[in-house]
């Protein structure tokens, strides 16, 4: 089932769009509520402040193959909060996501194996219990997916994703 | 200036050009409707009696005047009853601004009494809505309602205003110009290279030979009547319009096709079903005019212009697209187009035309006993020389004033599109009465629909409008009747109606009654209605159990229609219901 997904990130008919939405309460529903009663699919959204407290900042990536993006960007622009819309899958772009992996851990071998794999991946380890670890990553989507594929073997017992976000290079 | 929240509510209406309000008072509200008493040298408030109504009234208002209409209702049950004709509003683009009052700021979230989330249930059915907990806004916030609801595509506007920010004061000076940091007018995403589209819009034009315009409504809220004439005229193209776009065009100028889609005439349907170009102008390709997308006008390039950018290749795609409003792209592309006629098509569609005209229902000779809805509509447009405003409701008399009244005046017609709300048509008679004072105004209406908006006879009665109501009556909901018969083989459901005694009902309300059971009847109270200054209502008694055609069947193609069945008069047809009249 991973690997599906994994193989799933990987199509190309994956569109990002960049959104900067007045931060004002409800706005968030606003977009929501678009994408619902359009029947739109959405496979993340991050929001988050921006440099302007006034402005917050939405990744949302969708499936190009079910949901006609071009559709998705003109209706959200359509919002009166929204300030400005980028689809930015051609563009270059620095892409990531971070993610909160909890493995479980049954012997000392187990916890070293996993500080060696982490360290591959050039993640870290941000609490260690008596029956698992806890592994901060960040990167692009497949690395995420990498590492998880990896840790399969050891128990994953929760995993928390951010979604992607994304911004123009230059 | 200091006033009171209530007082810059009553302000920014009067400012913005509106001067009647359609509401009903309730407790949230109380604050601005206790303002009212001082404000009604200037403002005239109409006390529906549903605010559904109120919502539908100013819809119409809106479409009577192009001023932005106005509902006002209380928290809780009065802005719920508004939710149908704010998403009537939303489905036709019409401007309107709806104030609710909402709990006090500080109960806001604890379940108070009559306490709605009025924001959160009209998200979707608005094109922008304000909840107000603090009275400084306030005044940006009317201002913005009103240039939101009016500017772009048209559309409803809520704003939920707390009570206690009705009661208390703030520093007031009236807002001329608005600004908003995401909000524009015409937002056509990214940069659009106009004149290079325009060129390939003339190139499509160039090349066509069997050209259709499909005109939509966009055209009459861009004021662009005469921009479109003109285009109309150099081109020599002729124009199919949508329910909505009746009005953008007289239906006696000879490039008129009329209405197209699913009960447009059959060779409107069949001009665009092999037309090479379609050339769309403020419509947005509904699948009532569509039918399946699949087959719809394959072999047809398509220049689509919207003020809209999200219509732009929703249903259709499109070769050009323009985001833009009609009247400017217009006044651009006329000029480069070269003056033309299109002889050999235009022979085409009026053989067509001729073999619509021969199964015509007018040509058949009826029973004396015998009234057809066709013949009504007709009537009515006979005895007022189409001199008057109509305001349908929705179904199959809907369809059929579409059919047998010709739209000769600017926006004469008013009538629910794209949601299908019935018992519209006495609330938008209301509403189109106060935005049309010296006007005859119709509203035409089912029994069905009509019943569902009895309550607003009172408020007729109350401000004396000289409304005249026509009911086309089958004892039927007779277009869901019709679908159970051709669709459902048949078997009848819940279609069924019984009905008052309208006479006696308008009498009840103090209000003239009529009754007509044969053309000759029908006639003779049309008249009479006329004559009569005052309110009439007119019970029209049909056949129960007639058909709308053409018909494009849900789903099926445009090539796909269902004919009248109507025999040509010449070979001695008549309808079925005639023959076993007759046996």
């Amino acid at each position: 089932m991973l690997i599906d997904r994994i193989e799933a990130r990987k199509n190309p008919t994956k569109h990002t769009l960049v959104a900067l939405v007045e931060n004002k309460p409800g706005v968030l529903n606003r977009v929501a509520s678009l994408m619902r009663r359009r029947n739109f699919n959405i496979e993340s959204l991050a929001v988050g402040t921006t440099e302007d407290p006034t402005v917050s900042r939405m990744t949302i990536v969708i499936d190009a193959s079910r949901t006609n993006a071009a559709l998705v960007e003109r209706n959200l622009y359509k919002l009166v909060n929204v300030i400005d819309v980028q689809d930015v899958t051609n563009l270059p772009t620095v892409v990531r996501e971070l993610a909160l992996i909890k493995v479980r851990v049954s012997d000392a071998q187990h916890r070293g194996e996993i500080k060696q794999i982490a360290d591959m991946f050039q993640s870290r380890i941000v609490d260690v219990a008596k029956e698992s670890v806890m592994i901060e990553v960040t990167g692009e989507e497949q690395k995420v997916d990498s590492i998880l594929n990896v840790l399969q073997d050891y128990g994953i017992l929760e995993v928390v994703r951010t979604g992607r976000i994304a911004m123009t290079r230059g | 200036m200091k006033l009171t929240g209530a007082q810059v509510i009553w302000e920014t209406i009067i400012q913005q050009g509106t001067n009647v309000v359609f509401g009903y008072p309730g407790g949230a509200i109380l604050p601005t409707y206790d303002a009212l008493v001082d404000y009604q040298d200037r403002v005239h408030h109409v006390l529906v009696r549903h605010e559904e109504n109120a919502a539908l009234a100013a819809d119409a208002y809106f479409r009577a005047t192009g001023k932005v209409g106005v509902c006002m209702a209380t928290s809780g049950p009065g802005a719920t009853n508004l939710v149908t004709g704010l998403a009537n509003a939303m489905m036709d683009s019409s401007a309107v601004v709806a104030i609710t009052g909402q709990v006090a700021s500080h109960l806001v979230g604890s379940d108070a009494f009559q306490e709605t989330d009025v924001t959160g249930v009209t998200l979707p059915i608005t094109k922008h809505n304000y909840l107000v907990m603090d009275v400084n806004e306030l005044p940006q916030v009317m201002a913005e309602a009103f240039y939101i609801a009016r500017s772009g595509r048209p559309g409803p506007v809520l704003v939920d205003i707390c009570k206690d920010a009705q009661q208390k004061m703030v520093d007031y000076e009236p807002i001329t110009s608005v600004q908003m940091r995401g909000y524009r007018a015409i937002k056509p995403h990214g940069r659009q290279d106009i004149p290079a589209l325009l060129q390939r819009a003339k190139e499509l034009i160039d090349h066509a030979r069997r050209p259709v315009i499909l005109a939509g409504q966009g055209i009459k809220h861009g004021n662009a009547h005469e921009e479109f004439r003109e285009f109309v005229e150099k081109s020599g193209i002729p124009v199919a319009t949508t329910l909505l776009g009746i009005g953008v065009l007289s239906e006696d100028h000879p490039l008129n096709l009329r209405m197209m889609g699913m009960h447009g005439e059959a060779y409107v349907n069949q001009a665009i079903a092999n037309a090479d170009l379609l050339i769309a102008l403020g419509m947005r390709f509904d699948d009532r005019v569509t039918g399946n997308l699949k087959t719809y006008a394959k072999n047809a390039r398509v220049i689509h212009v919207d003020i809209d950018a999200a219509e732009i290749n929703k249903n259709v795609p499109a070769d050009v697209g323009i985001v833009g409003n009609v009247k400017d792209v217009l006044r651009e592309l006329t000029p480069l187009i070269e003056k033309r006629s299109y002889p050999a098509w235009m022979e085409q569609i009026n053989e067509w035309r001729a073999d619509t005209k021969a199964h015509d229902v007018l040509n058949v000779e009826l029973p004396e006993d015998v009234l057809l809805a066709p013949h009504v509509m007709r009537a009515i447009w006979e005895e007022t020389k189409g001199e008057c405003t109509i305001c349908t409701d929705v179904g199959q008399h809907q369809m059929w004033e579409t059919q047998y009244f010709q739209h000769t005046r600017k926006n004469q017609l008013i009538t629910s599109g794209g949601l299908g709300t019935m018992g519209f048509a006495l609330p938008a008679a209301i509403g189109t009465k106060f935005g049309r004072p010296d006007e005859e105004v119709w509203a035409i209406a089912g029994d069905g629909g009509f019943q569902m908006s009895i309550p607003e006879l009172a408020t007729v009665m109350q401000e004396n409008l000289n409304i005249k109501i026509a009911i086309i009556n089958n004892n039927f909901l007779g277009m869901v009747r019709q679908w159970q018969e051709l669709m459902h083989n048949h078997r009848y459901s819940a279609v069924e109606m019984w009905t008052p005694d309208f006479v006696k009902l308008a009498q009840a309300y103090g209000m003239c009654g009529m009754r007509a059971t044969n053309i000759k009847e029908a006639r003779e109270v049309i008249r009479r209605a006329r004559e009569h200054n005052g309110p009439v209502l007119i019970e029209f008694v049909v056949e129960k159990e007639t058909n709308v055609f053409p018909m494009i069947q849900p789903g099926k193609s445009l090539n796909e229609m269902t004919r009248r069945p109507i025999q040509p008069a010449a070979l001695g047809g008549g309808m079925q219901f005639m023959k076993e009249k007759a046996q």
